[in-house]
Formats: structure tokens, C-alpha cells, sequence
């Protein structure tokens, strides 16, 4: 087995990635539980008691000369176990984990960087009450009408708004209770906030533009890790031109079958509606391998949702995320286009996890 | 000309094998010890320097407080700064190991921020310890050990180490490698958070390292970050943070390299002298080359071809001889040659291309050096005179330079009152210099003087060896001078060294008035005695008084290696090994008290009666000087304050030493049985004042082992200089004695003259020795010492050993001026005359 540095095998543990139950000895993280009650704003905040959470945000934005890009940034905090009773400052009780990546067809491929620290005030935290995570420089926040990032890298940074111009959060699941796998304690707290209006600056290699766009957020937490016998997952969210939104996931066993999908639809300015696993199913198209990792992913796809056929398209084809050097992590995460009967009904992202090696711990 | 010099010049080398032989010995000698000694010293400054880089890693500043650590809150305001990049937090530990001699520094580190400061500090968990999960490195108890600390403690991941917090003992398991670290590299790295806890450092923490973002100017970074900084830490760059600590062991290595160039000078010597009787014997073959039409300075570059040639071989002997030494040394002393300046290093040797090549040229110059004197007196010579015999007592003549003698003096005793250059006392060295100079150009005049004390004698051999030292002090010198410079060092040497141990013999007993000690670790490890264990201790059957003793450091400036607190119960000064004046402050609400090391003294030029501003707890506290005492063992300088005043100002009340006094009639080893007991065995060391001494006695000899080895080269060297002037002389004088056997002297008498002119000789050169000796020893005990290291000490003749020392020598040098006078009177009474036609 690769040795990997440790941090790696924390992101992978996010959930993100297969992993084993971590040991008995653990921490007695909250279970999630059906008809717990979704709350807003608070439970916009963290949750620090459970193991781990995310804000995950994703969109497509053009700048002034109409050039497309996608770009994505996620905050993960996660719940350790450990120093719950080492009075230190230090004590790593709960990490912050931030990952943020461009996707620009001029560079052929994504530009990434990522931040990981222990939170420890004022350098690195995940508040509660309201969307607040930070780490040194990089920052997501819920100002009460709007959200903020910010992210500053080698090669790129942002700074951008997100607004869902009153829009309320889409619940996933059961009122926010998403089930990951056939036994109901695999599952999470989940709400989307499709449709966020985009505008602020992008830098990329030293040019600053002025981007508009569109723009998804999760928000998700949980206590329990990857289901047993799962490989990795596909995830996407759309923002559809009709104002709707659409996600849906599976989950793969080792012979890359469904164990488990699911997703929301909302069409135009309806009532979103749950998904149940036979109403959603992913069936892979073109494959695009990866030079770098060997790694082959569908990068298109056929989605059905009941009776209707969709089509995902990537912005391009190489949005693979190699970290084999930093995480360890390898994994596809890209912006893609959605089409029905060859015309473009929607754009977001798409997560393809579990392609690469076994994810290991 | 090459034909020439390997016929006539190299060749003459190998007629007189021993001379050349003992000559290469001592070039080979000095070449050897200078540079083994650059060679360990270098590779464990390197080792060290590369350690401390290592653990600078990429940062631009590192901010370093007290060794006890600062507040860690300074951490989270230092590194929310907007010209810090990264900033990654550092608890450093020496932890003490229950049952084991060493001690093992860890690293409590935040990996995720070391891995963008200091990635080669970086930890990575071992397959082995994967099933614990893969937070593994953050785990309370998880230690990860470099490469070389796993071999120095032969233990491999997975199994447990204990280490001491305190005075428990707590098992930390091997969760993997440090692979990064670095073969010469013993350490141990955990997270800060279980570092902090375990031993007992909650809150604390000893050094931040910054990286800064780009385009930010360095130095207005650092006066601004200082200005964030709590009394006490500092900000510095990495290799200000380096070149402090290697300043720490410089005096050392530069009085080690001393000594060699003395080898090196003494080699030099003998070539001289080894090279004027091959001179003199081949007065008439050198003259006969002249008249054949070898020109001046063939002649010259042909004798100084043959020092060379001595001198590269000796030097080239000598780096062979260096390897060899510096690789003993790694192996059974350690990278400090036993002075303990670098602890938990692992220098490797290797091929140091520069001072090898240099310390050849040196033996190379050393060579020519001795051959150039010889060289040109050849060269003076008259080709026509020189092919009669009996002109070789034309070598030794020498004109009395003694009015040289004052001026030498006088220079010499100016330079003792410069003061040293960057930490070297090179203006020292250079009154030692002018000192030899001055005895050795004086004794022309004193040999003849001193004849004249001889008058009155009726015995016919004394008269005659009287006469011939009063009417020819020439060549008396040159036998006289090695004598006179190898008795002078000797004598210095020895003056110096009974001086020191007798005074650090005094010091120990003065530092050490209780019946035993106990100590929960040497002064920088993790062992502490916590308030309720010196309870108990105190409360022990057969225990009469305890008193604590707590050691931290301070950092006073920038510029300098932090000096060492020790709090203890200090009686006014009275417990304390004071040294000149003290004052006692009258008001009971003045400044506390603090008593200073005659080292701090000097470094940071602080008298008696200042006010002495230390950081203590982050704040500038004042302290009045009340004494300045004497110490031996921190030559970067100590400051002692009453214990109770340390405790009002930190609120710490650990100790790591207690001295104990015992009651009347109570057993030191029961006592010391029934603290082990209450203890435990593993976590705490109880000695006696008298093992202390034995073994700072012990520890000492050691380290002055290498003087009394180059004293007795010296003397061998002084009495080989006797011995070949004497053969130069008997062979120059085979005319006279060949007459002297004409006028009815025995083989036997002209032997006996011999022994008593050598005699003669010696004792003169003795005893200007000794008078020089005296004077370089009391330039070595208040200037070299002093600016060296920083101690005073009381002077102690080791007055029988002298005398036994200098009657020896004088009559092994009538022995030695005998034996090489054998040869002259083996010959002819008949030939010897002859030869002048």
C-alpha cells in the first residue's frame, strides 16, 4: 500500500471516499435521524458535534469577453475524536479541510489548491448559528442575504457573491434527510441552494476579470462514513435554464452498480421534488482516461429521471483532480452541461469519485 | 637542477633517516590533530547547522522565547499578521528517557502547518499502525521517531517508548517515521496539542516559524513582528538563530586548533634544527657544489626542497592520520570531542577537501619554514673557507639579540590588555608568541651570564664547558631554544591546568554544600519534581531541609545565545561561589536581587550595582546585581535569583533539583533508598556531592587528556632539539676534540665534557623555560582563558612536579647531548686533526 500523508486519509474519510467504520473507540458522534428538523438560518452554521460537514459551492461564470469557466470551493469540517479532553489550545478536535479548483478550457485542465488546518481561533474555524468557515485566507460566509468566498491561491483566487435573491433552500431527501445506502443510518442532513447569482472577480496567472454566473450550494453533515461495500459515487447539480435545479447520485458497489441513487427535481419555479432511487439512473457514456493516473471516467453520460432522457457534457474533458502529491486524493470534478433532445437545459457539476485506485484508509 | 636535487639534496634525507623521520613525525603530528580537529568540529557544526535548517526548514523568521516556552497565544496573534504566509507553531522537548542515558528532543508540531515551513519535519504514519485509523498522527500517544533516533534507541514502529514527564514515566507508541529528518538527525515528532499535555506545557509554546509572503522586506518584518513580541522573545532570522549557537562552541575549537599549530611550529622546529646539522656536516660538500657552479639559489631552493619534501610528507602522513583520528573520536567521544556542546547528533566523516589541502600546505610551509634559516646561512657561506674543515662552527654563530628581549616583552604585555577579536582571544595568543620570542632572544646573554655565576669550579671539564657556552653562546642556542619553548608550553600548560582543577575542585565543593542530590533530569530535559513531590522528598525519615532548584533560560537580545536562570534559595549570596565585591540592597522594597555569572558579567558587560532588566513570564522585570559568582559550567553566562522570588514572579513551582540535608545520624543510602522508593527508580538520579565530584573530576581529566599528550610531545620534541644540535656540534668540533685528545683527555672525559655542556645547556634553556612558562601560564589563566571562556581561576604552581619535571629534563638532555657526541668520540685522535691540512 502508497504511504500517504495523513491528511489525505482524512479527506478521505469525509465520506468523499470509501472508508471503513473507524475504530470502537470513537466518539459518540449524534446519528442522523429521519424527521430531524432542518432549521433555518442556524442550521446553516455548523454542526460540530457529528462527524463531518461541508459547504460545497459550484457554477459556471463568464467574464467580460464572454469567456466560460468553471470554478468550485468546498469547506469540510470534521469531527476527529481526539484531544476532546487536552485543554490545549491545539487540541485537534475538529478540522477545517478547504479545497478550491478552476476549470478554464484556455488551461486544458484544472488549476487546484487546497488549505487544511485544525481550527484553532482566530486562524481557522467553522462557526456556528451561520455559514462561517475559514482557513488563514480562504473564507465562505452567509452575510444573511448573500454569501461570500473568498480564496486566494498560486495561480488563481476569487472573491466572489452568492445570491439566492430570496429563493429558499431546496431540502434533499426527506425534508433533509438523505439516505446514502439500503440501510437508513448511512445518510445525511442535505440541502441545496440552487440558482445563486454570481458576481465578483477571478484572477487566473495574474489577469483579474470581473465574472457573473451561476452558482450551487450544499451543505451537508453526517456522522457516518462511506456505506460498506461501496466503490465511490456519481453526484450532480444543475441549475436548469427554466430556474429549476436538479441532483441526483448513486452510489457504486465494487462491480460499479447502483447500491443506492436518488435526487431532487425542481422544474422552473415549482415545489422540489424527492427523488426515489428507481426514478433515477446513471448510464455511462464516453469514456476520457487520464494521462496522469491511468484513470478512466465516463466524462458523459446518460441521466434518466423517470421517463425523461438527459445528457451531462463537460466544459472539457481532463477536470480531473490529481492530489496523489498533497491528499492523495484522485477524483473528477468538473462543469458540465445538460442537454435533452440536443438542447442545453441546464448547467453545473458533476462529481465522479472511486475511478482511480481503490480508495484505501 | 632535478637531477642535482634528488642526488645531492633529497637523497642527504635519507642518509639521516631518523632525524627526517622524527621531523615528518611532528609535521604529521600537528597536521593531524589540526586538522581532525577541524574535521569533527566540522562535521558536527555542519551536522548541527544542517539540523538547525532543518528545523528553520523554509521560514524566513523564527520568533524563539525562554526554554520553559512562551504563552502560545502569541502564536495565533503572529500568525494572523498580514505579511505572514505561514506561520507553524514548535514545542520543543528534550525528553528525558526513564532507564535509558540519553534524552530525545521532540518536535510537538501542528503538521498542517509544518508541512508548508518545515516539510522535512513531516511525519508519516507506518503501515503497521494504519489499523489505529488514519488520524494517527494526531493521536495523543503517537510519536514518530527520524531514522537515526530509531537506531540509537533500537526500536522499531508499533512498540511503545517511555518517556518522562515530571516524574512519571508515560508510554508513547512508535506511530512511524520521520523519513525526511535526516541520517544524522536524532529526533522525535508528535502533535503540538499531545505534546503540550503530556508534558505538562499546556498553553506553552518554544519557538513560531514564519514564512512570509512574497515581496515582503524581511527585516521591517522583523521589527514589526518584535514589536507584537512579550519580554523575553525574539524574532530572528534563521541564521542569526544558527550563528549563536555555533558561537557557543568556538572558543573551543579555536584553543583546539591552537594547540595544533603549536605541533605544527614544534614540527617546523625540528626541521630547523635537523636541517642546521645537515648543514654543518655538509659544509664541505655544499662548498664543493658552489665551486663546481651551483649558483646561491639552486643551493637555496635545493635545501629548501628537502623541508618541503619532510614537510609534504608529514603532512600528507598527518591527513591520513587525521581521518584515522577523527573517525575514533565519532566513534567513542561524539562530534564534541566529549565537551558536550552538540548532544543527539550523529555527524557522519567525510573527504573535506579544502582543510586537507590546506593543512598539507601548512605542513609544506611548516617545512620550508624550518629549512629556510639553514638554507641561507649554506648560502652565506664562503665557498673557499668553508671547503677547509672547521668552518662548520661557522653555522651556529649567532649574533645576541637580547635587547630584542624587552621590546618582545613589553609588546606582550600590551596585547594583554586588548580585548578578543569576535570571541577570540587572538591578541592572547600573540603576547604567547612574543613571550618565546622574547626568552628565546635572550638567551645568548643569559647563557653567558650565567657562566659567569659558574666561576671558581677547579674541575677541568666544568671549566672547559664553561668556557666554551661563555665564548660561544651561539650554539648553545640552538639546543637551548627547542628546550626553552618546549619547557616554557609545558610549564604553561601545566601551570594552567593544576590552576583550573584545582579551582573547579574548589568551585564544586563550594556549589555542592548539601549531603545529596536529587535530580529529576539534567537542567534542559522534560523531568520536573512537581510542589507535592518535593513534599513528600521533604517529609522523608532521616531528611532535614530541602531546597529546590529550578533552571530556565532568558533570552536578553537578539544578538546572543540565551543565558540560564536558576532559581534557588540563595541564603543572600552566601550559598553562591562569589567573586570580588557584592552589595546587599538596604530597603526591603528595592529590587530583588540577582547574582550573575562572571560569563554574563562579561558578555553583556553588567557590573555589581546595575540594575539588570530579565524577561521573566513575558514581563521585563528589575533585578539589582548584588554579586558576580563563579561558574564553570555555562560559559554562554548565568543569572541566579531567589528561588521565592522566581515562584512570586511565574507561579511555577516545579523544581528540577532538590539538594537535601540530611538529619543528624541518618544513612545517605538508606535516605537515597527511601526517595527511590517513593519515586520511583527510573525517573529521578540521587548522587552524593562526592560522585558529582568524582565524576566532574573525571569529565575534566578528560578533556585536558589531549594537553597532557601534546606537553609530553613538547618535552620529546625539546630533548630531540638537544640531541641533534648536540650531534651538529660534535661533528662541527671533531677538530677540537681530536686536540683535546692530543692534550691527554680520555674518550671517556671528552664524553663526560659533552654531558656536562649539555647539562649546562639544558639547564639555562630550563630554566628560562620555566620563567617564560610562568608568564604564558598567567596569559593563558586571565587573557586566553578569560576571553574564552569567561572564567577566572586561582593560580596553583604544582610546585614538586616542576622541580622533578626540570631535573629530569636537564639530565635526559646530558644523556641525550652524550649519546649524539658518541660518534665524534669514536674517531681517530689522529684523523680528527689531520683533516686540517
Amino acid at each position: 500500500m502508497r504511504e500517504r500523508p495523513f491528511w489525505a486519509s482524512v479527506l478521505f474519510m469525509l465520506g468523499l471516499a470509501s472508508a471503513p467504520a473507524v475504530t470502537s473507540a470513537g466518539p459518540d458522534y449524534p446519528p442522523v435521524r429521519e424527521g430531524g428538523q432542518i432549521v433555518f438560518p442556524t442550521d446553516t452554521g455548523a454542526h460540530p458535534d457529528y462527524r463531518t460537514e461541508w459547504w460545497y459551492v459550484t457554477g459556471w461564470v463568464s467574464d467580460e469577453q464572454g469567456v466560460e469557466r468553471g470554478f468550485q470551493v468546498t469547506f469540510f469540517r470534521v469531527r476527529t475524536g481526539i484531544g476532546d479532553d487536552n485543554p490545549s489550545r491545539f487540541a485537534p478536535r475538529q478540522l477545517i479541510l478547504a479545497h478550491a479548483a478552476v476549470a478554464d478550457p484556455a488551461e486544458g485542465r484544472l488549476l487546484h489548491a487546497e488549505r487544511s488546518e485544525r481550527a484553532l481561533h482566530p486562524l481557522a474555524g467553522a462557526a456556528t448559528g451561520r455559514t462561517r468557515a475559514w482557513t488563514a485566507d480562504w473564507s465562505i460566509e452567509w452575510d444573511g442575504a448573500r454569501y461570500h468566498s473568498d480564496v486566494e491561491a498560486e495561480s488563481f483566487a476569487f472573491d466572489l457573491h452568492f445570491d439566492p435573491a430570496g429563493r429558499r433552500p431546496v431540502l434533499n431527501g426527506e425534508n433533509g434527510f438523505s439516505r446514502k445506502a439500503p440501510d437508513p443510518k448511512h445518510a445525511s442532513y442535505y440541502y441545496s441552494r440552487p440558482q445563486l447569482a454570481v458576481s465578483g472577480t477571478l484572477r487566473l496567472r495574474g489577469n483579474t476579470h470581473q465574472v457573473k454566473g451561476r452558482a450551487w450550494l450544499d451543505h451537508e453533515w453526517s456522522s457516518e462514513t462511506m456505506p460498506p461495500g461501496a466503490r465511490g459515487w456519481d453526484w450532480m447539480g444543475i441549475n436548469l435554464h427554466d430556474g429549476g435545479s436538479l441532483m441526483a447520485f448513486r452510489m457504486r458497489d465494487d462491480q460499479g452498480g447502483a447500491m443506492w441513487s436518488a435526487g431532487t427535481l425542481q422544474s422552473g419555479s415549482g415545489a422540489p421534488a424527492a427523488l426515489r432511487p428507481e426514478q433515477v439512473s446513471f448510464v455511462p457514456g464516453r469514456r476520457w482516461r487520464s494521462p496522469r493516473t491511468g484513470a478512466e471516467y465516463p466524462v458523459e453520460w446518460e441521466i434518466r429521471v423517470d421517463d425523461r432522457r438527459l445528457r451531462l457534457q463537460p466544459l472539457m474533458d481532463d477536470q480531473e483532480l490529481d492530489s496523489r502529491r498533497s491528499t492523495g486524493a484522485v477524483y473528477w470534478e468538473g462543469a458540465v452541461r445538460l442537454l435533452e433532445g440536443g438542447r442545453e437545459i441546464g448547467r453545473g457539476y458533476l462529481e465522479m469519485t472511486g475511478y482511480a485506485e481503490r480508495l484505501q484508509m | 637542477m632535478s637531477a642535482a636535487l634528488r642526488h645531492v639534496f633529497l637523497a642527504s634525507l635519507r642518509r639521516r633517516r631518523l632525524a627526517t623521520a622524527l621531523s615528518l613525525f611532528a609535521i604529521a603530528l600537528g597536521v593531524a590533530l589540526g586538522l581532525a580537529v577541524q574535521l569533527i568540529h566540522g562535521a558536527a557544526l555542519d551536522e548541527f547547522g544542517r539540523g538547525m535548517r532543518l528545523l528553520a526548514g523554509e521560514a524566513d523568521l523564527q520568533v524563539f522565547g525562554p526554554r520553559a516556552g512562551f504563552d502560545d497565544a502569541v502564536y495565533a496573534e503572529i500568525a494572523a499578521q498580514a505579511e505572514v504566509a505561514d506561520a507553524s507553531p514548535v514545542l520543543e522537548i528534550d525528553a528525558r528517557l526513564p532507564g535509558r542515558d540519553i534524552s530525545l528532543r521532540i518536535f510537538g508540531i501542528d503538521m498542517f502547518r509544518a508541512a508548508h515551513v518545515h516539510p522535512a519535519l513531516m511525519p508519516q504514519v507506518d503501515t503497521a499502525a494504519r489499523e489505529t485509523g488514519p488520524l494517527a498522527a494526531l493521536a495523543a500517544d503517537a510519536l514518530f521517531l527520524s531514522p537515526a533516533a530509531r537506531t540509537a534507541l533500537g526500536i522499531a514502529p508499533g512498540e511503545m517508548l517511555a518517556v518522562q514527564s515530571g516524574t512519571h514515566a508515560l508510554p508513547l507508541r512508535i506511530a512511524g517515521t520521520v523519513p525526511a529528518a535526516g541520517l544524522g538527525q536524532e529526533l522525535g515528532v508528535m502533535d503540538i496539542a499531545a505534546a503540550q499535555l503530556l508534558f505538562g506545557r499546556i498553553g506553552r509554546i518554544s519557538r513560531i516559524d514564519l514564512r512570509l509572503k512574497s515581496g515582503i522586506d524581511r527585516d521591517a518584518a522583523r521589527r514589526s513582528l518584535a514589536a507584537l513580541l512579550p519580554a523575553g522573545v525574539e524574532v530572528l532570522t534563521p541564521e542569526t538563530a544558527e550563528a549563536q549557537t555555533s558561537a557557543l562552541s568556538q572558543a573551543y575549537r579555536v584553543n583546539l586548533t591552537m594547540l595544533a599549530i603549536i605541533a605544527l611550529l614544534t614540527g617546523g622546529f625540528l626541521v630547523f634544527s635537523t636541517q642546521l646539522l645537515a648543514v654543518a656536516r655538509r659544509r664541505q660538500e655544499l662548498a664543493f657544489l658552489r665551486a663546481l657552479g651551483l649558483d646561491r639559489a639552486a643551493l637555496i631552493r635545493g635545501l629548501l626542497a628537502e623541508g618541503a619534501v619532510v614537510g609534504l610528507t608529514g603532512g600528507l602522513l598527518g591527513i591520513v592520520l587525521a581521518y584515522g583520528l577523527a573517525g575514533l573520536a565519532f566513534n567513542y567521544v561524539g562530534g564534541d570531542l566529549g565537551a558536550g556542546y552538540f548532544r543527539g547528533l550523529r555527524p557522519a566523516l567525510r573527504f573535506d577537501l579544502r582543510p586537507s589541502v590546506a593543512y598539507v600546505l601548512l605542513g609544506v610551509l611548516a617545512g620550508v619554514a624550518g629549512a629556510w634559516l639553514p638554507a641561507r646561512e649554506a648560502a652565506r657561506m664562503n665557498p673557499a673557507r668553508a671547503l677547509r674543515a672547521g668552518d662548520e662552527a661557522e653555522v651556529f654563530q649567532s649574533r645576541p639579540r637580547a635587547y630584542l628581549t624587552p621590546a618582545c616583552l613589553a609588546l606582550a604585555t600590551l596585547l594583554c590588555f586588548l580585548p578578543p577579536l569576535g570571541g577570540v582571544p587572538i591578541f592572547g595568543y600573540a603576547a604567547v608568541a612574543f613571550l618565546l620570542a622574547g626568552a628565546v632572544l635572550a638567551l645568548p646573554t643569559l647563557v653567558q651570564l650565567s657562566m659567569g655565576f659558574l666561576d671558581g669550579t677547579r674541575d677541568v671539564l666544568w671549566m672547559l664547558a664553561r668556557a666554551r657556552l661563555a665564548a660561544a653562546p651561539g650554539q648553545a642556542v640552538v639546543a637551548a631554544a627547542g628546550v626553552v619553548a618546549s619547557v616554557a608550553l609545558a610549564v604553561a600548560m601545566a601551570i594552567m591546568v593544576s590552576s583550573f582543577r584545582h579551582s573547579v575542585d574548589g568551585w564544586l565543593e563550594s556549589i555542592l554544600p548539601a549531603d545529596l542530590y536529587l535530580s529529576a533530569s539534567p537542567a534542559a530535559t522534560s523531568g520536573f519534581l512537581a510542589p507535592e513531590m518535593q513534599e513528600q522528598v521533604a517529609s522523608l525519615p532521616g531528611i532535614a531541609a530541602i531546597r529546590p532548584v529550578r533552571f530556565d533560560t532568558l533570552r536578553l537580545d537578539t544578538e546572543r545565545f540565551p543565558v540560564t536562570l536558576i532559581a534557588r534559595p540563595v541564603d543572600g549570596g552566601a550559598a553562591l561561589p562569589l567573586v570580588g565585591a557584592t552589595v546587599t540592597a538596604d530597603s526591603p522594597d528595592a529590587a530583588p536581587s540577582a547574582w550573575i555569572s562572571e560569563a554574563m558579567a562579561d558578555l553583556f558587560a553588567v557590573k555589581v550595582g546595575d540594575v539588570l532588566q530579565l524577561p521573566i513570564s513575558g514581563r521585563r522585570v528589575a533585578f539589582h546585581v548584588a554579586g558576580i559568582w563563579r561558574d564553570y559550567a555555562r560559559q554562554h553566562g548565568a543569572v541566579v535569583i531567589e528561588l521565592a522570588d522566581y515562584r512570586a514572579l511565574t507561579g511555577d513551582f516545579n523544581a528540577n533539583d532538590l539538594a537535601i540535608w540530611l538529619a543528624d545520624g541518618a544513612e545517605p543510602d538508606t535516605v537515597a533508598q527511601a526517595i527511590r522508593n517513593a519515586l520511583g527508580d527510573d525517573t529521578i538520579k540521587i548522587a552524593s556531592p562526592g560522585d558529582i565530584r568524582a565524576i566532574s573530576l573525571a569529565i575534566f581529566d578528560r578533556t585536558f587528556l589531549v594537553t597532557y599528550l601534546m606537553e609530553a610531545v613538547a618535552i620529546l620534541i625539546g630533548l630531540f632539539g638537544v640531541s641533534t644540535s648536540f650531534a651538529g656540534l660534535a661533528t662541527a668540533r671533531r677538530k677540537e676534540f681530536g686536540m683535546l685528545r692530543h692534550l691527554g683527555l680520555t674518550r671517556g672525559e671528552i664524553g663526560r665534557l659533552l654531558t656536562v655542556e649539555g647539562a649546562l645547556t639544558a639547564a639555562v634553556g630550563t630554566a628560562v623555560g620555566m620563567v617564560a612558562g610562568g608568564a604564558i601560564a598567567l596569559v593563558l589563566v586571565e587573557v586566553i582563558n578569560r576571553q574564552s571562556f569567561h572564567w577566572s581561576m586561582d593560580i596553583r604552581l604544582p610546585l614538586a612536579g616542576l622541580v622533578i619535571f626540570a631535573g629530569a629534563l636537564v639530565l635526559l638532555a646530558a644523556l641525550a647531548a652524550r649519546l649524539s657526541g658518541h660518534q665524534a668520540m669514536r674517531q681517530s685522535a689522529v684523523l680528527a686533526v689531520r683533516e686540517d691540512w
